[in-house]
């Protein structure tokens, strides 16, 4: 059961991640499409997050717990998240602000429709 | 010295701020100069540590140095091929500045400055990313990077293409970068550490590979495969190259491109190259395989192609395809000889998109078709084209040329065989464009059914130019003169491969210089060109499309989903070469 437990979060990385994969590949609106990107980039915090969970920690803030008086979950998974999540709110905003001028000069959000760019 | 490393990254970054706080109050030519003062500043700095680069330096940036082997800081490396790139990139932005000085009609009206400002940033992440001494900070840099080149190609927000071409390369670009962090994290978990050379150590430690590492390389590799455009991860890089300003393109197919290329060799010889890592051979096969498959469609669909900027972009898919190949064999050789060609390629493809831009600008179109004898009248752009076509060939004495007969050497066998097609065929579409556009030669050819035409392209400038500005001639001009240099320049190749050696290829030391055998294939290669593109000039329909490349055509469909599934098989292809090993082991 434990072990279960235990590969569970990866599971739910690699899970969360394909899930937007097929998103991407199969969407029809590309506000969608910039949706599914940013659930796969939910994936990798799920990842970093698990990666630094050890068994009864706490939160890795030393305001009002001695430092070694009881286990705390790896705060550098911590911050390279939350590096990762301005990383991903910059991608998202430019790629959106994208979506909007196509929307404006191809007049479709549909990506079937965009075919000027092939061969 | 090797305090004033961060500076690489920091000069550009804080130069940037300028002409995006201040742009719009600044007359043009002030913002201008700062660009050039920065960037040019950046170079000198790079170039000088580059000089100084022997013993590799490394910096722990802010004095967070390791306490008993455990570290917090970030780490900067300083070793040559690091160096080498940062440097290559701040050079290639001085010149795409020069090239974009006072001409570039800047459509955001009211910031000025947003196009230099974007320009020093991508400088500044380029050299962040070829700095970065650990995982994670290589992907904010690589992110970063990427950021900016989105952005930059679709700078001209009212072309409805360069906006289509900026979100394919977002959206395939970010998905990448993402399974790299995967990856990253994975390497984390084993190990405890985030600099390259502590996880390699970690996972020696740890034993042999297993099914988590091998995860992990596959991961990181997609991300930087991705960036590097091997197949089947290529596909966002016409779209992006055929759409994105000229001076950008003259960066990213210059240098973007081989930061991958460069990222790949970095991350394996650093971190999986030990006992505990993928195995040498399971390497060689993944890095070859890909290779030849990226230099094999880059070189027939930079053939089959009319729209000029677009079949300049597939050439740099071959060319990288030559690079991987060229590393992938794993002998220090192979390390110089790519080093060098990278060089040389970075100068004479940013000199051919120069070219280009010249006809963007004078015509309005990049078609030749359309285009058929327009030109004879830009007869020095026309001289400079086919001199750099002359160049992609690997002509000696060009720097593409040493580069490319070193890494012949090194792979050996039929490889040599592939390194000679790809670069004649790549060099004879290019000299074929020169000899329609420039020249008029040859019937005008019939349209394909599948393709961009390049037609009906917005020029950058303001209007349609009446002349060409002096900028635009000289910069491909002394980029060219670059290119010769690199192979002319006495010495200077066992320079490169000795500082190359110094980083990695594990101590080994090889020297790099002109031999019979290369100068013969660099000759046979240009020959090879010249033929084709007579061929394809005066019988054109012998040369046409043959069935079974309408079908390589139709895969490059413009759908983001397609690009984003292709992906997905790259990674499992990946997964499935470097497997053998792990499973061996």
């Amino acid at each position: 059961m434990s072990h279960a437990m235990d590969v569970l979060p990866y599971l739910v990385a690699a899970y969360v991640f394909l899930t937007g994969c097929y998103g991407l590949a199969t969407s029809r609106h590309l506000i969608h499409a910039v949706g599914c990107l940013a659930v796969c980039q939910s994936a990798t915090y799920i990842l970093l997050l698990a990666v630094g969970y050890r068994a009864g920690g706490t939160a890795p803030v030393f305001s009002d717990i001695e430092p070694g008086s009881r286990p705390v979950v790896d705060p550098v998974v911590q911050a390279l998240t939350l590096t990762d999540i301005v990383v991903g709110a910059t991608v998202t905003a430019l790629l959106l602000a994208l979506v909007l001028q196509i929307a404006k000069r191809h007049g479709t959000v549909d990506p079937d429709e965009l075919r000027e760019l092939r061969g | 010295m090797h305090h004033l490393l961060p500076l690489l990254v920091a000069v550009p970054l804080l130069g940037a701020a300028l002409p995006a706080a201040a742009g719009r109050r600044l007359p043009r030519a002030a913002v201008e100069i700062t660009g050039f003062v920065v960037s040019g500043g950046t170079g000198a700095l790079a170039l000088l540590l580059l000089l100084n680069s022997t013993p590799p330096m490394t910096e722990w940036v802010g004095g967070w140095l390791p306490v008993g082997g455990q570290s917090v800081g970030i780490v900067v490396l300083g070793d040559g091929p690091a160096l080498g790139m940062a440097t290559l990139a701040s050079l290639l932005t001085l010149a795409a500045l020069a090239y974009s000085w006072r001409y570039f009609d800047a459509p955001p009206h009211g910031h000025t400055g947003a196009f230099t400002a974007l320009m020093l940033l991508f400088q500044g992440a380029m050299c962040g990313f070829a700095l970065a001494g650990d995982l994670f900070n290589a992907f904010v840099f690589f992110e970063l990077m990427s950021v900016v080149a989105y952005a930059l190609t679709g700078y001209r927000i009212d072309e409805a293409r360069a906006v289509q071409g900026a979100l394919t390369f977002g959206v395939v670009n970010s998905l990448g970068a993402y399974a790299m962090l995967m990856g990253i994290a994975l390497l984390y978990a084993r190990t405890g550490e985030l600099g390259m050379s502590a996880i390699g150590r970690g996972l020696d430690a740890h034993g042999g590979p297993d099914a988590l590492v091998l995860a992990s390389f596959v991961l990181v590799m997609t991300g930087l495969l991705v960036k590097a455009a091997t197949v089947p991860f290529h596909f966002w890089l016409p779209d992006a190259h055929a759409v994105a300003p000229t001076p950008v393109c003259m960066l990213l197919s210059g240098v973007m491109v081989e930061l991958g290329v460069y990222g790949a060799w970095r991350v394996y010889g650093t971190v999986f190259a030990g006992p505990g890592g993928i195995p040498a051979a399971d390497l060689t096969r993944a890095l070859v395989t890909l290779g030849i498959l990226t230099a094999a469609v880059g070189a027939v669909m930079c053939w089959y192609q009319r729209h000029i900027k677009r079949l300049l972009a597939y050439s740099t898919i071959a060319h990288t395809g030559l690079f991987l190949v060229g590393l992938g064999v794993l002998t220090p050789e192979g390390d110089d000889g790519i080093a060098l060609y990278v060089v040389g390629h970075a100068a004479v493809k940013a000199a051919l998109f120069a070219c280009a831009g010249v006809l963007l600008d004078r015509f309005g179109s990049v078609d030749e078709h359309a285009l058929h004898g327009r030109a004879r009248s830009l007869r020095a752009t026309g001289v400079m084209f086919a001199i750099g076509a002359l160049g992609l060939a690997g002509l000696p004495p060009f720097g593409t040329g040493l580069g490319k007969s070193v890494a012949e050497e090194a792979a050996g066998g039929p490889l040599t065989v592939g390194y000679v097609l790809v670069s004649a065929i790549t060099a004879g579409a290019v000299l074929r464009v020169t000899a329609r556009v420039f020249l008029g030669l040859g019937p005008r050819p019939e349209d394909a059914e599948y393709e961009t035409s390049g037609s009906g392209e917005e020029p950058e400038t303001g209007g349609l130019l009446r002349r060409v500005p002096d900028t635009m001639t000289t910069v491909p001009a002394v980029l060219l003169a670059a290119a010769l240099a690199v192979g002319v320049a006495p010495g200077f190749g066992d320079l490169v491969a000795r500082s190359v050696n110094e980083a990695g290829s594990g101590g080994a030391h090889a020297s790099a210089h002109w031999t019979a055998p290369g100068v013969l294939l660099g000759l046979a290669a240009t020959a090879l060109a010249v033929i084709l593109a007579a061929l394809a000039v005066t019988r054109p329909t012998w040369l046409a499309a043959p069935s079974w490349a309408a079908p390589l055509r139709r895969l490059q469909s413009g759908h983001v989903g397609d690009y984003v599934a292709w992906l997905l098989v790259g990674t499992t292809l990946l997964g499935a070469l470097a497997l053998p090993g792990v499973l061996g082991g």
